[in-house]
């Protein structure tokens, strides 16, 4: 992390109304602290006011909002659904990812192909991604009814079931999102190297025995930085649930980033909302410092 | 946190990775690699490509089965008894009434605006910020690069509120202005761009120096034009990024002239009503742009992720 700066050589340009090294940051700093620092100054306020996109002046309340935030039961509903989506997405999108990679590093014919296939979906904006699935899960339409229906089954209410409709959300965020994990993997599995199979091929050693032995042991470090990046995503949740549901059904889906969203933009509690976004926030920083932890641990 | 994980991505200018579809002779190392990891038997090789065909293939279903629908006529679409291929053979309705809305062309053009502007500030802006704390020094750097880095941890989705309130105050609500600025800070792409510029070399900046080129020279005609793999790489992921953004343009457009194309192609859905034949037009023509540069810059596209392999949704 650190470099020693290129020393400035003394008595040239030191004429200058702006050191050079200003002059390059300036325009980023500016930016970070018009648009990131300001508004979470802003937000930081505003959680403590009743400020709200009627017209008033809002007025300072103190930590009401967060008080109330607490006592708040859908505040927590939606806190949880987005924890249990992050589970129940995560460990698909990890384990699905590192068996996509696994295939095709093998070499097999139709490169081309696999790579298209598992990373397409994950150039579609998030709008066209809901259509499709919309789509796929229309209950008497929807091509998924279709197959449950040739293969002898039910019908299954995708979006509008309760006990079903995260595990909807989540198996397409699975289709969208795997293949940047997939190519993550890859890129890892590239850099094992091939002395460690070749000295397995002269021991011996079948397929299974080299994934095993040397494979997965060496994609151990990748895995924990895929994990953590992928929890930290989908901690984040929101895009597809609105499009998929709109929370629903019964708000049975809806995550916290939602509830935010419905609080102030279609409540107009901006102060209680902002409340909201810090309680998230603490949340995500509190997964981030388990995950850095994590990843000491792995370091040793 | 940050320091740890950013860092393994992060390579180094003079080992560059062995990317996926790295040019040279990848024949040859793909026969390779097929005998050091599933060994010579043909019976391994066959399991190993029908699971991959049928993962592929569930992968592939949802946009043959979208394609499928956008060229069938409404009727078809909606008759729950042929739900395979039409009864009255194919048609290009759904497109031609989709295309001739006019809203679909304007949004994509509104996103190709928006995410253009967003790439062009954000990299630069990011460049020349990862330069000065790369390679200058100025009261603040440390203090202000440590900012930086922690900064990534913030999630954008926290700011909507105040930024909301923010573009209501400067009246950038519904502008071109007020959906691109908030999105042009990326902590995360000037850490790194500064380690890039960290790993490269000083000796040619010396010569360049010597010759008496000042900083921004040695920036603009030396350090940049050695960095362009890199520059490319965050710029891709900078462009989709932007052009899948959804939560943001999605609070701050009302004005669907200026919706770009996830939040205007999901915000009238409702007015198709049912017609999914031409929903599914929509959604085509919708994916085709990116799906299209994805085939054009392959190489580039699983490139910029694995070496700035951040983000995600």
């Amino acid at each position: 992390m650190s470099s020693s700066p290129a020393s400035p050589r003394p008595g040239v340009r030191s004429t200058r109304l702006l050191p050079p090294g200003l002059f390059f940051a300036l325009p980023f700093l500016a930016l970070f602290a018009f648009f990131m620092l300001w508004p979470l100054a802003q937000g930081l306020w505003m959680s403590l006011t009743d400020s709200s996109l009627s017209a008033h002046d809002p007025s300072f309340v103190g930590l009401d909002n967060f008080t109330e935030a607490f006592k708040d039961a859908e505040m927590w509903r939606s806190l949880w659904h987005t924890v249990w989506f992050t589970v129940i997405s995560t460990v698909p999108l990890v384990v699905v990812a590192l068996g996509m990679a696994l295939l095709v590093h093998t070499g097999l014919p139709g490169q081309w192909v696999w790579r298209l296939a598992f990373f397409a979906p994950y150039l579609l904006p998030v709008g066209v991604v809901s259509l499709l699935w919309i789509w796929l899960y229309q209950p008497d339409l929807g091509l998924l009814n279709h197959l449950l229906d040739v293969v002898g089954l039910g019908q299954v209410g995708w979006l509008s079931d309760r006990s079903v409709a995260m595990w909807a959300v989540a198996l397409t965020t699975l289709w969208w999102t795997v293949g940047f994990n997939f190519l993550l993997y890859l890129a890892a599995l590239q850099s094992v190297p091939d002395h460690l199979y070749e000295a397995a091929a002269i021991d011996g050693a079948g397929a299974w025995r080299r994934l095993w032995s040397i494979t997965l042991p060496q994609l151990g470090r990748i895995t924990t930085v895929v994990t953590v990046l992928q929890a930290l995503a989908s901690l984040k949740v929101f895009d597809q649930v609105y499009l998929l549901t709109k929370g629903g059904p019964d708000n049975s889906t809806r995550p916290v980033i939602e509830y935010l969203y419905d609080v102030g933009f279609t409540g107009y509690r901006l102060g209680y909302a902002s409340a909201i976004s810090y309680i998230f926030f603490a949340l995500v920083l509190l997964a981030s410092a388990a995950q850095y932890a994590a990843l000491r641990r792995r370091e040793k | 946190m940050t320091s740890t994980e950013l860092s393994v991505r992060t390579p180094s200018a003079q080992r560059p990775p062995r990317m996926p579809g790295s040019a040279g002779t990848r024949g040859d190392r793909r026969g390779r690699t097929t005998n050091l990891t599933l060994g010579p038997s043909p019976l391994a090789r066959a399991v190993a490509l029908a699971v991959l065909a049928v993962i592929a293939l569930a992968w592939l279903l949802p946009m043959l089965w979208a394609l499928l629908t956008a060229f069938k006529s409404e009727q078809d679409a909606s008759d729950p008894e042929h739900w395979g291929l039409p009864r009255h053979g194919f048609t290009l309705r759904g497109f031609r009434i989709v295309w001739e809305r006019g809203d679909l062309p304007l949004w994509m053009l509104n996103s190709f605006l928006i995410a253009t502007a967003v790439t062009v500030v954000t990299v630069l802006v990011s460049a020349m910020a990862g330069y000065a704390f790369s390679r200058t020094s100025f009261a603040g750097r440390r203090p202000l690069f440590a900012l930086t880095v922690a900064a990534v941890l913030v999630p954008p989705q926290i700011l909507i509120v105040p930024w909301f309130r923010q573009m209501l105050g400067l009246h950038l609500l519904d502008t071109y202005a007020g959906v691109i600025l908030p999105q042009t800070v990326a902590p995360v792409m000037v850490f790194i761009l500064k380690k890039h510029f960290d790993s490269l070399p000083r000796e040619l900046e010396e010569a360049a120096r010597i010759d008496g080129a000042g900083h921004w020279r040695i920036f603009w005609s030396v350090l940049l034009p050695l960095s362009r793999p890199m520059l490319a790489a965050v710029a891709i992921f900078v462009f989709i990024g932007a052009w899948n953004n959804f939560l943001w343009p999605f609070v701050s457009t009302s004005d669907p002239a200026l919706m770009t194309l996830p939040v205007g192609i999901t915000s009238v859905k409702d007015a198709y009503g049912v017609q999914y034949a031409q929903t599914m037009a929509s959604a085509v023509l919708a994916a085709l742009p990116l799906v299209a540069v994805f085939l054009f810059f392959q190489r580039h596209i699983v490139k910029s992720v694995a070496t700035t392999g951040l983000g995600g949704q």
